[in-house]
């Protein structure tokens, strides 16, 4: 029989937010292409920062209201999806103003004045000299928060895979642009793409191996057929279900699929780190939620053991090794890998309110970590930055408003009550409380890793109030779009920690999929 | 309703309406104030005391207005909640922190914004040469907010928050001239002490949570009905520990006479007026638990009774003017400790003694400060004599305050105090006449060591040092010590006879029947006067009539005894303090070898292991994806072996 072509319907008001920011990044694109080169960095900056803008307002104006399964059934803007998109949104805002951080001429942005050239060569000189920037990164920027807001809404395996690599691309690329320590960037974008890819294989091949068991790649199709199935092709559940599910582990950093995260994320430039901790880790969340509730919930008895032991071991490396760590970014790279692992905890609980409490940490999570790495770009030493430990000695004596909010911030990664930290960890922990044994051991777990990194961020704090500081680590002072970043990571971490009731009934209400 | 009221024990607070939906306001001008100062630093000196008093006097106008709206209420209906702020509420827990507006809170806003602002304005002229005149206030107006939210408070939690903040403000204040050292160790001395009466306290709090669910006033009066005895008992017992240690009640109350070394104005309004009161308020805000379990509240009589009487004994030996009206606080707050122990019968009197306290004896202190400031700061009562002559303001605020705290009629202490022996005297048994007994006896020690403080200052021979020149205070001083006389004279009969005291208080204390006195009233009202008028004439003949020594004599083993302070000190030190010393050399021990030995080893083997592990992290691209493949694998193989 011909098949028959129907064209899909697709309701642009749900997904109008998304359209948005693929046709800023477009547009970005040919002001790279056009610009004068003395201007595209504020134009940039200003055009990036309204294309967020106007898709946050859009989104929260009039696609909250249009619920929707949508683009044939490919993309579902559903609660879950809107709130994550919303918070993707408001994160770039802040990730994108600590990118454009310049320091008023004083110090030099994050980026290297040219990618191409060779690290250490003659042209990378002129470049600087010249006053190259790269604004390459914020339509880069622009195109990975696209893939996010796919990925947190796929409602189909193809649909999730395209979005995966959307987003993955320029993030390999805004990886290698570091202006400091060159090499050490390159290898680390490199690490990344390669490790990138290998898990998008085990993805491919896992919704490969779900298409041959369900006939569909739908998330919808494939739960009908685990509930329905007669048996007979069950042997290619399994390994598709774990096998798609470790191709989006390894982008929240779980472990053993973490290897990457440390280098990544020390080589990355750090507004990018930033980026990363906060945005990519949110998006992989939302695509772990999706297919795990929404497909493969019928037969998570059979798999769930495998993904609790990696929540447990992700947990437990995370907090052991960010004990021995002497650089902030590696400390907060494990810092985010243990993170990940209390978020699975949530996950894992498979109830309304672990959804709920999953949202309400990512977005106190990005909030804080955002903020905490701008806070490593002002600290410098000889005008590039201080990431070694022993260079954040008595930072609190020269600049106590700065140690002070990265201490802060350092609290409220720790969990310590009044602070977002402990609220999340709260509403995540909560629901797996209730969900039975293997929450409880999870929890269990979880408490105590969180014991081993307060050690290690109080002795950071210690560090940084309690020891002789050392010459010439200065805190450039941060212009007025860091100053916001960083004032509302601030506020979000003390405000969810004190008065965290409003969004909490934000996440909790969002907290629905659409089928 | 009536009979409701009394059983519920207290009625239900609706929610706030008008001027009193603004209470937060009591506590937040205060507060402000403080920040203002603290935070602004040295800029803040030239206008920051003025702020802080006028922040004080707006707090003041703000609970005069609650007041108003109050009495414009209908009586069961004077309770009012306000919710400030709701933290987290995870399934069973919650954690809702807000203010109540009834009036038990109400009167105590009133004295301690006006009191407290009466003595913001007299430390304008007292504290005015000092350097750190701005620091002093901001302690103040911290002091004063702690105070109001304590109070103000709808649950324990809150109050423990202000219970600890005006124990901060105490440690701070006594200890403000802390560059002598005697003066920082009586900080010292105070916040160790209070630490035993706090532990207590929350121990009380984190049981009723276990019992009864929450520790709002609503939930643990609710529950109150239906839980253990024996529990209830222990609560009541703990409450009273707190209250011990805030009130300086015998055996925690070693720490009032030292923390004299703070200014005057700081004895005036917290080691006199309010904050030592808090423990009283304390027992009556928890009255539905001590009605509950009389054992508990018997207790507390039997320790208003002892102090009561211990104070008074102290009182009666101490030649520093200061120490002795602290030994007076101690004994005065006895009785009102004595009833509210007592039960229904004696909440609104202990309130009302309280209340008429709060200003006599804040009006003595700051007689006592005028006095020192015209005398070098002087304190020794043997040196001062004759002073009527040379501070005559000083000298008629005073003799208002002593007639009031005598019980001389038509003074306020009259009314409140005999109404306490009154009710002391109510009951079966032993207890009218041990407790009756006490108060009756205290009366007339009380009037023997007030008139010997009023007579060896202001009367008899001069026998002053050579280097001093008494002159009244300035008028910024003493108009604070007019009106607090005034309030001596009169406050008792504009509550007391009328009855407006119980009958304001009834709705949260419940209302009781008369009952009678072992002894006829008028018998007892006599005996009181008697034995008061003993009292004084015994201080007449020895202390106005006699020639007083200028250096202290031996005295017999009861007045050395009493000199220091009836050995309290040297038992604590006994008992508590070297075996204390010893069990924290035995727990160092323990901690460095045992403790310290298990949680370095488990943090070296954390350490261990993330060294070990790190070696993972190789930097090779080809590992890392062995790892992630080995991953895989391993959790594949796992899962298929265990379908």
């Amino acid at each position: 029989m011909p098949a028959v072509f129907q064209a899909v319907t697709v309701d642009y008001v749900a997904v109008a937010p998304m359209l948005i920011v693929v046709a800023g990044a477009l547009v970005g694109v040919l002001v790279e292409a056009f610009a004068p080169r003395a201007r595209r960095h504020g134009i940039e900056v200003v055009l990036t920062l309204a294309v967020l803008l106007a898709a946050l307002v859009v989104l929260a104006v009039w696609s909250r209201d249009h619920l929707a399964v949508t683009v044939g059934g490919a993309l579902s803007v559903d609660g879950v999806a809107l709130f994550l998109q919303g918070t993707l949104l408001v994160l770039s805002i802040l990730s994108v103003l600590v990118m454009a951080e310049r320091f008023g001429g004083v110090g030099s942005d994050a980026f290297t004045p040219m990618g191409a050239s060779t690290p250490g060569s003659g042209q990378e000189d002129a470049a600087t000299r010249a006053g190259y920037a790269t604004s390459e990164v914020f339509p880069l920027t622009l195109f990975a928060v696209f893939g996010m807001m796919i990925f947190v809404s796929a409602n189909d395996l193809i649909t999730m895979f395209v979005g995966l690599e959307v987003l993955s691309l320029p993030l390999y690329v805004m990886t290698g642009l570091s202006r400091r320590r060159r090499l050490l960037s390159q290898e680390a974008a490199l690490k990344y793409f390669l490790l990138g890819a290998f898990s998008s294989a085990f993805f491919l091949f896992g919704s490969a191996l779900l298409y041959g068991f369900a006939g569909s790649s739908d998330l919808k199709a494939i739960a009908q057929a685990i509930s329905s199935s007669a048996g007979g092709l069950d042997g290619l559940l399994l390994p598709g279900v774990v096998l798609t599910l470790i191709g989006l582990l390894f982008k929240i950093g779980a472990v053993p699929f973490h290897s990457w995260t440390p280098d990544a994320y020390q080589g990355a430039p750090t507004p990018v780190t930033g980026f990363m901790a906060a945005c990519t880790k949110l998006a992989a969340f939302g695509a772990i939620l999706r297919l795990a509730y929404v497909g493969v919930a019928g037969n998570r008895w059979d798999w769930q053991i495998g993904v609790v032991a990696i929540a447990i071991l992700t947990m437990v490396v995370g907090a052991v090794l960010s004990v021995t760590q002497t650089d902030v970014k590696r400390l907060l790279a494990y810092s985010s890998i243990a993170h990940a692992g209390f978020i699975l905890v949530g996950v894992l609980a498979f109830s309304k309110a672990a959804i709920g409490g999953v949202m309400f940490y990512l977005l106190a999570y990005g909030a804080t970590t955002i903020a905490a790495f701008a806070i490593v770009t002002m600290v410098r030493q000889d005008g590039s930055e201080a990431s070694h430990l022993s260079q954040w000695a008595g930072l609190g004596r020269r600049h106590p408003v700065v140690a002070g909010s990265f201490a802060f911030l350092l609290l409220a990664f720790a969990g310590i009550p009044l602070t977002s930290g402990f609220t999340a960890k709260f509403a995540t922990f909560a629901p797996a409380v209730a969900s039975g044994t293997a929450g409880i051991v999870m929890v269990v777990v979880g408490v105590l890793a969180s014991a081993v990194t307060a050690f290690v961020y109080v002795r950071l704090i210690v560090l940084m109030y309690f020891t002789e500081p050392v010459d010439g680590v200065v805190a450039l002072p941060a212009s007025i779009g860091s100053k916001l970043a960083i004032g509302v990571g601030l506020a979000v971490t003390l405000l969810a920690g004190v008065a965290p009731t409003y969004a909490l009934q934000l996440a909790g209400n969002a907290s629905q999929f659409l089928l | 309703m009536h009979s409701l009221i009394t059983e519920g024990g207290a009625m239900t607070a609706g929610a706030a309406s008008g001027i009193s939906s603004l209470a937060w306001l009591l506590v937040a001008l205060p507060l402000l104030g403080a920040a203002v100062l603290l935070l602004g630093g040295r800029r803040t000196d030239t206008f920051g005391p003025g702020l802080a008093t006028g922040l004080s006097w707006a707090s003041f106008a703000v609970g005069v207005l609650v007041l108003v709206q109050l009495l414009g209420m209908a009586a069961e209906d004077r309770g009012m909640h306000l919710t400030l702020w709701n933290w987290v509420p995870a399934g069973s827990f919650k954690l809702d922190l807000g203010l109540l507006v009834d009036p038990l809170s109400v009167s105590f806003v009133l004295l301690i914004t006006f009191v407290g602002s009466l003595i913001h304005v007299y430390s304008l002229g007292y504290m005015e040469h000092d350097p750190d005149k701005r620091r002093f206030f901001a302690y103040l107006n911290l002091f004063v907010a702690a105070m109001l939210l304590l109070v103000l408070s709808d649950s324990y939690l809150l109050l423990f928050v202000g219970w600890e903040g005006v124990g901060l403000a105490s440690y701070l204040l006594i200890g403000f001239w802390n560059w002598n050292p005697a003066y920082a160790t009586a900080a010292n001395k105070a916040f160790f002490v209070n630490r035993v009466g706090d532990l207590g306290l929350s121990i009380a709090i984190m049981t009723m949570f276990v019992t009864f669910g929450g520790v709002d006033y609503a939930t643990v009066n609710a529950g109150v009905a239906n839980a253990n005895p024996a529990t209830l008992t222990a609560i009541g017992l703990l409450l009273l520990v707190g209250a011990c240690g805030k009130s300086a009640q015998f055996p925690l109350q070693s720490w009032l006479g030292d923390a004299m070394a703070g200014p005057t104005p700081v004895s005036a309004l917290i080691h006199a007026a309010t904050m030592v009161t808090a423990g009283v308020y304390l027992v009556v805000r928890s009255h539905v638990i001590y009605d509950a379990t009389p054992d508990a509240r018997l207790a507390v009589a039997l320790v208003g009774a002892v102090t009561l009487l211990f104070g008074a004994v102290v009182g009666c030996a101490k030649d520093d003017i200061k120490k002795a009206l602290a030994a007076s606080t101690m004994s005065q707050i006895g009785y009102m400790m004595l009833a509210a122990g007592l039960g229904p019968v004696g909440y609104a009197f202990a309130i009302f003694h309280l209340l008429t306290h709060g200003f006599f004896k804040a009006g003595m202190f700051l007689g006592a400060g005028s006095v020192m400031h015209g005398m070098n700061d002087q304190v020794n009562m043997r040196r001062f004599g004759g002073l009527s002559g040379v501070m005559k303001i000083t000298w008629g605020t005073f003799a208002l305050g002593w007639l009031a705290i005598l019980g001389v009629p038509p003074f306020s202490g009259f009314w409140s105090k005999d109404k306490i022996i009154e009710a002391a005297f109510v009951g079966e048994g032993w207890q009218p006449w041990v407790l009756g007994g006490a108060a009756l006896v205290g009366a007339g020690i009380t009037a023997f060591y007030m008139s010997r403080l009023f007579f060896m200052t202001f009367h008899g021979p001069r026998r002053w040092t050579e280097d001093v020149h008494p002159h009244e205070s300035p008028r910024i001083m003493t108009v604070p010590m007019i009106v607090l006389a005034a309030g001596s004279a009169f406050l008792g009969l504009a509550l007391g006879p009328t009855g407006a005291i119980q009958s304001w208080l009834a709705p949260v204390v419940g209302e009781h029947g008369e009952e009678s006195p072992v002894i006829a009233v008028p018998v007892l009202m006599v005996l009181t006067l008697l034995f008061v008028a003993g009292g004084i004439f015994l201080a007449w003949r020895g202390y106005w009539q006699a020639e007083v020594p200028e250096v202290a004599p031996r005295g017999s083993v009861l007045t050395r005894a009493a000199r220091v302070d009836l050995y309290q000190d040297a038992v604590n030190e006994g008992l508590f303090m070297r075996p204390g010393v010893h069990a924290t050399r035995a727990l160092v021990f323990a901690d460095a070898r045992g403790v310290d030995g298990a949680v370095g080893g488990l943090a070296a083997a954390v350490g261990g292991l993330s060294s070990r592990l790190r070696r993972l992290q190789t930097g090779y691209a080809r590992s890392y994806a062995l790892t992630m493949l080995t991953g895989v694998v391993a959790v594949l193989g796992a899962l298929w072996v265990i379908q």
